[in-house]
């Protein structure tokens, strides 16, 4: 019982990142229908960064809760710019082109982001300065043995607030119900006077800021980075997107804590090795069930 | 000056051609018809003049400004409304939230938007009820109130109806009209593309009439409708052939059956 406990605190905070990475593919797929590989690199970038202000800030004499601050949101704000000019250079002058063109678009944007990394930062792994209060030592224990870290703590928590920031956002304010409507019709959302690039420019912002501030926490949790973590993490959490039903904001999160807990339970249960094999066993089974995902409409007829 | 003036208009699909040399006016308060078979071109010519489809050549005057080549947001920013063929409703959203979204380019004024809101529900009594339902699971004449009721969210000073009567029962049809003279009565011009003929020249000042993306006819309504080109081609005008399309000859004395648009 304890055991199970701890797995599934374990499994939320490996699920708080899917979740925020899945968002921004869910949410640039609903709007043009495509999958943006880049992504993950998005989240990647937000790692890096806050690795380089973290390094730069530690030692200054700065209490660490507010190194950690500015590394957040320092990175979030990188993430979120990369995500806003790779829109309007990348994306928007192909909305119209065949979806194929923009999928290219997205590898070759992809790869230029990964290497980039490579060429200025090295392939190797860097390790990212130590944070105290962060360490596995600073805990609060629950019943015996079973132990939720602050750094668990911190990221569950930031997430779930990110989380219903954006479900707010997306339902109660103008621009939120802008790319809800742009993802159902895009000529009646102009007919409506919404700016469709700019829209669309917003979605790629706050995904990609998502996906920055999962890359801050990620580079804190574990704590390294290498610029091929993007692609590897972008990889679950797509697969969490889909699982969720790919456009659907709440499925991202759900299927982003599922996998999460999956791998979780399987790696603690079976081995480290059979956590694949569990993940997308699920997966396979969930959309055989239901091919457009566990909250997903249907959305054949639309692509 | 006329609150619309397109000269000279060209539109195309690839290498089809969908209009040529589009001229017209509507003059403010006025109802203008835009008549035409189907694949005439009426459709593209709204969806050019909103800036939806890319005008070849040719200019669109909006009160004196040069839209020609604005994108649609800016254009629906002006003040130019369009309901679009076949409603396009947003489905998935509740009939209050289409008309929130229609108000998008007033959302700085929320006592303006609450204030038009409350004036569509008094104009369309049926979406005051259904405000909560799914958008989506309206049926047809109410999905087209809700579009003309979407469109109103913005004040719009000229209003575009793509076929609005298209698919509806002949008593939905009869309150759509009636709605349309309403719209103008408030100081909104109105463009009507209609293939029901008779009663779009009943209600409308002045008519064109479009064929293979060419303004074939033009004049005031009445004589319009006395014109015995537009009588054999549009209004059934020759009593022992069936008409092509049902709306013209179906609509008129079918009572309140049906009161459900599909
Ligand atoms: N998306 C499109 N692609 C290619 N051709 C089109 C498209 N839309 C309309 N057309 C063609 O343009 C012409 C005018 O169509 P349309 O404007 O829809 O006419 P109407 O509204 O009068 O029925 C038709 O020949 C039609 O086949
Ligand atoms: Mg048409």
């Amino acid at each position: 019982m304890n055991d199970f406990l701890q797995y599934t605190l374990n499994g939320l905070t490996v699920g708080a990142f899917y979740a925020l990475v899945a968002l921004g593919y869910t949410m640039v797929y609903g709007i043009i229908r495509l999958l943006n590989f880049a992504h993950g690199d998005f989240f990647m970038v937000g790692a890096f960064l806050a690795t380089g202000v973290l390094s730069l800030l530690t030692g200054s004499g700065l209490p660490s809760g507010l190194v950690v601050v500015v590394a957040l949101v320092a990175a979030t704000a990188a993430a979120a710019a990369l995500g806003g000019v790779s829109a309007r250079i990348v994306y928007l002058p192909l909305v119209k082109a065949p979806k194929l063109s923009l999928l290219v678009s997205a590898l070759g944007l992809s790869l230029a982001v990964e290497y980039g990394t490579a060429l200025s930062q090295g392939t190797g792994f860097r390790s990212v300065p130590h944070i105290g209060f962060l360490s596995a030592e600073h805990a609060i224990g629950l019943t015996d043995g079973v132990r939720l870290t602050y750094a668990q703590l911190g990221v569950i928590a930031v997430s779930l607030a990110l989380m219903i920031g954006l479900y707010l956002y997306v339902t109660r304010t103008f621009t939120g119900t802008a790319m809800r409507v742009l993802a159902m019709d895009q000529d009646a959302a102009r007919l409506m006077g919404v700016n469709v690039e700019r829209t669309i420019m917003m979605t790629f912002i706050i995904g990609a800021g998502l996906a920055g501030t999962a890359g801050t926490m990620y580079a804190l949790y574990y704590p390294q980075v290498n610029f091929l973590m993007g692609f590897l993490l972008g990889l679950r959490a797509f697969t969490a997107a889909v699982l969720g039903g790919i456009g659907n904001i709440p499925g991202a999160m759900v299927g982003g804590f599922l996998i999460g807990l999956l791998e979780s339970y399987a790696t603690g249960y079976v081995a480290g090795r059979w956590t694949d094999v569990v993940v997308f066993g699920v997966l396979i089974g969930v959309l055989v069930i239901r091919p457009s995902g566990i909250l997903g409409e249907r959305v054949a007829e639309r692509v | 000056m006329a609150l619309l003036e397109v000269t000279g208009l060209d539109a195309s699909y690839g290498a089809i051609e969908a209009l040529s040399g589009v001229s017209l006016r509507v003059e403010p308060g006025e109802i203008v018809a835009i008549l035409g078979a189907n694949g005439a071109g009426k459709t593209t010519l709204l969806r050019t003049l909103t800036g939806l489809h890319r005008a070849k050549a040719g200019t669109v005057l909006l009160d004196g400004q040069d839209i020609t080549r604005r994108r649609a947001h800016d254009i629906v920013g002006m003040g130019f409304g369009h309901v679009p063929e076949g409603r396009r409703v947003f489905a998935a959203l509740e009939v209050d939230g289409n008309l929130t979204m229609g108000g998008y380019q007033s959302r700085k004024e929320p006592a303006a938007l609450a204030e038009r809101r409350r004036q569509v529900y008094e104009l369309f009594p049926r979406l005051a009820e259904r405000q909560g339902q799914l958008a989506g699971t309206l049926s047809g004449g109410e999905q087209q109130m809700l579009a003309i009721g979407r469109a109103l969210m913005n004040a719009p000073r000229f209003l575009a109806l793509d076929e609005p009567s298209l698919g509806l029962s002949p008593l939905f049809t009869r309150n759509i009209f009636k709605i349309v003279r309403r719209i103008r009565e408030q100081g909104t011009a109105v463009l009507l593309v209609e293939q029901n003929a008779r009663q779009a020249l009943r209600l409308a000042d002045r008519g064109y009439v479009l064929e293979t993306g060419r303004v074939a006819l033009e004049g005031p309504a009445a004589e319009l409708a006395d014109d015995p080109r537009v009588k054999a081609a549009y209004l059934g005008g020759a009593p022992a052939e069936p008409s092509p399309r049902g709306p013209v000859a179906s609509t008129s004395d079918n009572g309140g059956k049906g009161a459900d648009g599909s």
